[in-house]
């Protein structure tokens, strides 16, 4: 019950905003995310966004992860 | 960057695993606490790719198979007085009180709507001046805040007849409360990502330092899973038991600072009855005396006579971890999710549905 999907903001009137999730759009509260912005992936859940998603701490991870793999494969 | 299809790749997904077949030496088990992770675990069949030094118990994380009988009872005696209308999450309507459900009261005339969001609630209250709209307050940390967002704004809009039957659940203090049984031994504790987001990384600390349990904050997606378990694994190798962040672009340390005060503003703790654990002290959350006219349990006089347990259900011991859907003599047989016996068959991350429909894992 605590999903919360990536959406990505496209549009921001006072503390609301229109933002995509997956092919459609929705609109989502921005109260609990007052500064998030334009272009911004927000956490989607019930309709509130609860977090801005961090791209470069998921560039990071995948970063880590990728070497991870290719120790692995190294490794063998 | 999507945030989703990054995070299920077969490829990195394959070094993962056998980062963690090298690094495992040390026989461990490892709760998931949410019910969120329990489903990821069962759909991409996660149990079955460990090794076997680590063994995988599912944790009491999800709101409604938590939710006490005496609770839902309050909600289907709430749907059952004439000029209100029940404004609820889906996953509520088929859940079983003690001698009805939601569904069934509604088939004989109440007036019960699915939701997806408190918004719709409160358009709701607006559209219908001559009832009351009670709106069922159920989850953990992830969810009150959007409640708490809600009454707030009905007080803004001038919005008089929106109510809140608050029976919001805190997770920390059920984990101290599994932990202080003593009736499951766990090496690591998979924490949630989403309630994480809102109170962040901290309010962990105490089980890694007062228990010695390390704790890793996950995301959703397989990959975040298997680097969660990772890092649970090194923790335990390195001999360590840290608080650490496995969901880095979701979650930060300090949580998200704005939803905590709106919930602090509108709520306050309580004690809190959970299914199977009992009264937690300081695991609930109830509208604080400023907001009271919007405060269900206020506004309404609600007697729904004592509760009644489904016999033979063991959604308790499940959800504390003790034991398995499958020791469940109903399981599979009279309980099912097209008629469940209990909750955790009914919600779609209950322990017994994720069992039920991801089958091949029975094994892990
Ligand atoms: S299988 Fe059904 S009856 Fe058995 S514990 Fe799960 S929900 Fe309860």
């Amino acid at each position: 019950m605590c999903l919360a999907i990536p959406a990505l903001i496209k549009h921001i009137k006072d503390r609301e905003a229109e933002a995509a999730i997956g092919g459609i759009t929705r609109r989502i509260s921005l109260r609990l995310t007052p500064e998030a912005k334009t272009g911004d992936y927000v956490l989607v859940h019930t309709g509130y966004a609860i977090n801005i998603l961090d791209q470069e701490e998921a560039e990071e991870t995948l970063r880590l992860l990728r070497e991870i793999a290719e120790l692995a494969e190294e490794e063998g | 960057m999507k945030f989703i299809t990054e995070f299920r790749s077969s490829e990195l997904a394959e070094g993962l695993i056998s980062q963690i077949h090298r690094k495992s030496k040390t026989s461990a088990r490892f709760m998931e606490f949410c019910g969120g992770h329990t489903v990821t675990i069962f759909r991409y069949g996660i149990r079955r790719v460990l090794p076997s030094t680590i063994d995988m118990v599912s944790g009491p994380g999800c709101p409604i198979c938590v939710t006490a009988n005496a609770d839902l009872d309050k909600a289907i005696a709430l749907a059952q007085i004439p000029e209100v209308i029940i404004a609820t999450f889906g996953d509520m309507l088929k859940v079983p009180g003690s001698h009805s459900s939601l569904q069934e009261v509604k088939a004989n005339g109440a007036d019960v709507r699915m939701v997806y969001s408190t918004m719709d609630a409160l358009k709701i209250a607006e559209d219908n001046p001559g009832k009351s709209v009670v709106f069922l307050g159920i989850g953990f940390e992830t969810t009150a805040p959007t409640i708490a967002a809600s009454i707030l704004q009905a007080e803004e809009n001038g919005i008089k007849n929106y109510y809140v039957l608050s029976l919001h659940k805190l997770c920390p203090p059920v984990i101290r409360a599994i932990l202080d049984s003593g009736e499951v031994k766990l090496h690591g504790l998979i924490c949630p990502g989403h309630v994480s987001a809102i109170i962040g990384s901290h309010p962990w600390e105490f089980i890694a330092q007062d228990y010695g349990i390390p704790c890793v904050v996950s995301g959703f997606e397989p990959l975040d899973i298997l680097q969660c378990v990772n890092m649970l694994v090194a923790q335990i190798e390195n001999g360590e038991s840290k608080v650490e962040i496995a969901y880095r672009r979701g979650v930060r340390p300090e949580g998200n600072q704005q939803a905590l005060k709106l919930m602090e503003e509108v709520f306050e703790t309580c004690p809190a009855e959970w299914r199977g654990i009992g009264e937690v002290p300081d695991s609930g959350l109830k509208v604080r005396k400023e907001y009271q006219p919007f405060d269900a349990e206020v506004a309404f006089d609600i007697d729904p006579g004592s509760p009644y347990e489904p016999e033979g259900c063991i959604c308790g011991d499940i959800l504390r971890g003790v034991k398995t859907p499958l020791d469940c003599w109903l399981f599979g047989k009279v309980c099912t999710p097209e008629s469940p016996v209990g909750p955790c068959m009914v919600s779609s991350e209950g322990s017994c549905s994720a069992y039920y429909l991801y089958g091949g894992d029975f094994e892990g």
